[in-house]
């Protein structure tokens, strides 16, 4: 009979949870889920060795455990600690944390140029949710900001490195994803900086997920570039039988109409990919007819992409009868007569992500 | 004259070479530990002496050799790490340079008592000539059979290399610096894991000092109780201090743990006095990353009792009224120093030397580097002197390894004990660029041990 | 490339690591050919090393742009290296930096017309018992006084022609 594992007793800002040993702070966190989740910009649980370095996840350890109750004497990084039997920590319900975060988070903006208005990584990006969440209303910085020259390391991917943050998780994926590893990380200090040197493309089938990794507007998608807005897509599910053996095959299509705006893999509700995919899925396969879609993709309400705006909106004055001199357009076929799909008692805005037919069929 | 126990030998012509060592009692606490002891009774001496880490931490030395893990058929490895950078501190360049063969021997002690058969002096790649003499050492020493394959016949073998740095204060963290000499860049790794479990090469690891190192031969000679009878208390020993500034004989000084600090600046066996007739306005005592302290401070406690060169005596009062021994870079001002000066060019230090892993110090220290240039170049705001407080403040505590408090510690020093020099700067831009805010009250007799402001 | 020499001090840096951990010799190496190649490193000579120790070129850029001691620019002949902090200010390393400048009309990181000198600053480099300080070469300039820089630019003057 194999011996059963002890579990951990953890308890986070007086919520308790069991684990099992080994696990960081932050899984145990994420295991209880909701408010009590540490933010993370750097960690990421796919890509190993990543994080500890953005310091958003600190945390207090006000019991270190049962046999050791001695409290940490400084803040530890939750991501890169793990838990020991009767640990107490404390996150939200710590002052000295939530002051701290905020000061990690100063110190992140500090040199970001805040241009998310013309930011594709705009209603995705975690550095926006965390300034939103933890950050102040103004910066206390009065000098010239730190900037860098856009450069496109290939031609599917642009590099702005004004905008990064430095959590290395694209050099994780290099190292992890690729054979052979191109950028990393030059100079040193407040100059460190993400590059190749001398100026190259990167050349991997799989480099494509360090656009999927990246937590700001640092690396994006260059095909997907100043082409729409997020959260004016619509995200769906989609698969194709992927013939390279380590992708899964597996994205989300974001659509408007018929057309395929980008492709990415599918993340989970802390922007982790959920498995990888190739390059060849992710910028070559632009068509509905590469796809078959399984439906639409389950978006967390707090984000700003399911936020479809339905209530209250007013009907735009009707043009059309104006030029045509009064006359009705004559319609081919009128949806109201051969579906049921027209249900106007539905509120769509009460609906948990984009609707679907689904969603009108339910008696 | 206080009693010395590295330096003891260090007048003799030619004591670096080691037919001089040797024919002045050299290896002889290596023949005797290797000949006559077994590694565990060898740490037991060095757990009884007392030595504390001589890089700045003051961890005991023993039970951080204690600690080292010894799964079956993994190699060990010590480190000597001679990345000496912390402005003020020069002490290991000194034992290097003039009694390379005191090192040798506690780097042969010490790798004896832990298992390891490869060591590696990590060397600051700016002491670029200094590898030449280790080299040179290592060489006589392997050819009078101290290194090399079955050492003496005891069948211990041990290799020593020198490996040079290249530049980069942050490698003298002891994960850096494994970081390093593993050929990367030198980015602190996060712990746990300890080097002690995992350290080069993934391999069980210690990383001590240069100073701390050669401690473990005087150690061996008179014997751990006997060492640690010298000094006062848990500061047992003799410490190399490395005296800087406007003082008449700046140099290193072997101290024994047990004389003030007052004695130290003033009396002719070390520093001699403040230079050109000048008073004492404040002082670094450990290298630049320790608190700042006042004239009044510095010589008395805030209990008004004298304060001493040990680890104890500069840390009384906590960072409140005290400050730290570190690694024992003294840096002493005179009344012509400016204190805003003088912080700028640490902040402007720790900017320069931070690796960029973790934001707090990669976005700080340039932060307060260019907060502190506004003040000292006339265009200060008295709101800017909180800005400092409350930056360094986000930094202390909330980074990957040391360095972060080491950039925080400075500045908040200075603002804690030199509020008023600070505004005088805000206050009077043209002046400041001038003349110097001077002595004023930081020499005046202290009246009650009132916490400073702040 | 590197002479036979040379070839021979790069296999003798690698045998110090275990097999395997060739990784390890990859400063030393960067020393090595900033010495030999001109006193900086090229592209082409980081390249170079990578190949030597069977690394990517990416690992040799990170390194190199790390330290500080590795100039990825051409420098001149002589570099001044002066230190410019604490120890060495409170003894008056400012003055020393400006009289460089005034003397042989560079700025900071700047490099004369002749390709002789290089003016650089740099933050401690442990001899702050005798300053003011600069780093020549492999070795320490202490006690500088301007009639000393006098003497050590006339003295690099000779020894180039």
């Amino acid at each position: 009979m194999a011996e059963e594992k002890k579990l951990f007793k953890v308890k986070i800002d007086n919520i308790s949870v069991e684990v099992e040993p080994g696990t960081s702070i932050l899984n145990a966190a994420r295991k209880i889920g909701g408010d009590i989740v540490p933010p993370a910009m750097c960690y990421y649980s796919k890509l190993q060795g990543s994080g500890g370095k953005c310091r958003t996840c600190l945390v207090k350890v006000s019991k270190g455990s049962e046999a050791d109750p001695r409290p940490m004497p400084k803040l530890v990084a939750s991501c890169r600690t793990n838990v020991m039997d009767g640990m107490e920590v404390a996150n939200i319900t710590s002052p000295e944390v939530q002051e701290a975060r905020k000061g990690v988070v100063e110190f992140l903006l500090l040199n970001h140029p805040l241009d998310c208005p013309v930011c594709d990584q705009a209603g995705e990006c975690h550095l926006q949710d965390l300034s939103y969440e933890h950050g102040a209303d103004t910066t206390r910085y009065e000098f010239k900001r730190r900037t860098f020259d856009r450069i496109d390391i290939g031609d599917k991917i642009q590099l702005h490195m004004t905008r990064c943050i430095l959590c290395y998780r694209c050099v994780f994926t290099a190292d992890q994803m690729t054979e052979k590893r191109e950028h990393g990380v030059l100079g040193r200090g407040e100059a460190a900086e993400i590059g190749t040197y001398i100026q190259q493309s990167l050349d991997n089938n799989f480099i494509g997920n360090v656009i999927d990794v990246c937590p700001v507007g640092a690396l994006t998608d260059k095909t997907f570039r100043f082409k729409n807005r997020v959260w004016f897509l619509k995200p769906v599910d989609a698969h194709r039988d992927c013939h390279d053996p380590k992708c899964c095959g597996k994205t989300v299509l974001w659509m408007r109409g018929d057309e395929v705006f980008r492709v990415t893999a599918r993340k989970d509700k802390y922007g982790e990919v959920e498995e990888w995919i190739c390059d060849t899925c992710r910028f070559d396969k632009k068509e509905v007819k590469d796809w078959t879609i399984e439906g639409p993709r389950k978006i967390e309400r707090q984000s700003v992409i399911s936020q479809g705006h339905y209530v209250g909106v007013h009907k735009p004055k009707d043009t059309l009868v104006e030029v045509l001199d009064g006359r009705q357009p004559k319609l081919l076929l009128d949806i109201h007569t051969v579906s049921e799909v027209n249900r106007p008692e539905i509120d769509l805005s009460q609906i948990d992500g984009p609707a679907h037919s689904d969603d009108f069929n339910k008696k | 004259m206080g009693r010395k126990l590295l330096f003891d030998k260090a007048h003799i012509e030619g004591i670096r070479y080691y037919d001089v060592y040797r024919a002045n009692g050299g290896y002889g606490s290596a023949e005797k530990a290797l000949k006559s002891m077994k590694p565990e009774e060898v740490l037991e001496e060095v757990k009884k002496s007392g030595l504390r880490g001589r890089g700045g931490a003051g961890f005991p030395t023993g039970m951080k050799w204690s600690f080292i893990a010894k799964p079956e058929g993994v190699p060990r490895y010590l480190v000597c790490n001679a990345d000496e950078s912390e402005p003020g501190t020069f002490k290991d360049r000194y034992l290097m340079e003039f009694i390379p063969h005191l090192l040798i021997e506690g780097l042969l002690i010490s790798s004896y008592t832990l298992g390891c058969n490869s060591c590696y002096i990590y060397i600051r790649g700016e002491y670029a000539w200094i590898p030449d003499i280790l080299e040179q050492a290592i060489a006589e020493a392997k050819k009078n059979g101290w290194l090399g394959k079955n050492i003496q016949g005891t069948g211990f073998d041990l290799e020593i290399y020198v490996q040079r740095g290249a530049g980069a204060y942050i490698c003298g963290e002891e994960t850096a610096l494994i970081e390093s000499l593993e050929g990367k860049r030198g980015n602190p790794r996060i712990k746990p894991p300890f080097p002690a479990v995992k350290g080069l090469w993934d391999c069980p690891t210690v990383v001590n000092n240069v100073e701390t190192l050669a401690a473990v031969v005087p150690i061996l000679r008179i014997g751990g109780d006997e060492y640690a009878k010298y000094g006062i208390g848990k500061s047992t020993g003799t410490k190399l201090i490395s005296a800087c500034g406007n003082i008449n004989k700046p140099g290193v000084y072997e101290i024994e743990m047990n004389i003030s600090v007052e004695e130290f600046i003033y009396s002719d066996e070390y520093c001699g006095g403040i230079a050109n007739g000048k008073r004492l306005k404040a002082c670094i005592p450990g290298g630049s990353s320790v608190p700042i302290l006042p004239a009044n401070l510095l010589l008395k406690t805030a209990k008004g009792e004298q304060r001493m060169m040990t680890y104890e005596g500069l840390a009384d009062g906590g960072f409140a009224t005290g400050t730290m021994l570190g690694s024992g870079g003294f840096i002493v001002l005179d009344e012509d120093q400016c204190i805003v000066r003088n912080t700028l060019t640490f902040a402007r230090f720790y900017h320069h030397e931070s690796c960029g892993q973790c934001s707090p110090c990669r976005e700080g220290t340039g932060w307060m580097k260019r907060v502190l240039q506004n003040i000292e170049n006339g265009k200060g705001k008295m709101s800017d002197i909180d800005l400092l407080w409350d930056i360094q403040r986000k930094i202390e505590g909330n980074t990957i390894c040391p360095l972060g408090d080491a950039a925080a510690w400075p500045v908040a020093a200075a603002i804690r004990h030199f509020r008023d020099e600070f505004e005088w700067h805000v206050l009077h831009p043209e002046e400041a660029t001038k003349r110097n805010f001077g002595l004023a009250h930081y020499a005046d007799p202290l009246e009650i041990a009132a916490p400073a402001a702040v | 490339m590197f002479s036979e020499e040379k070839l021979n001090k790069v296999k003798e840096i690698i045998a110090r690591y275990p097999a395997g951990k060739q990784k390890s010799a990859l400063i030393p190496l960067l020393h090595l050919a900033q010495e030999e190649f001109g006193g900086w490193l090229s592209a082409e000579t980081m390249d170079y090393v990578a190949s030597l120790l069977q690394i990517k070129p990416i690992e040799v850029y990170e390194v190199a742009t790390f330290y500080s001691m590795f100039n990825l620019k051409p420098v001149g002949k002589y570099v001044f290296e002066v230190c410019q902090t604490g120890p060495c200010m409170l003894l008056g390393s400012d003055n020393i930096i400006d009289y460089i400048k005034k003397k042989l009309d560079i700025g900071v990181g700047e490099t004369t017309k002749d390709g002789l000198f290089t003016l650089k600053t740099a933050e401690c480099l442990g001899a702050c018992g005798y300053a003011p300080m600069m780093q020549l070469g492999k070795h320490f300039r202490e006690h500088l006084t301007p009639e000393k820089v006098d003497a050590i630019i006339e003295e690099c003057r000779v020894k180039a022609n």
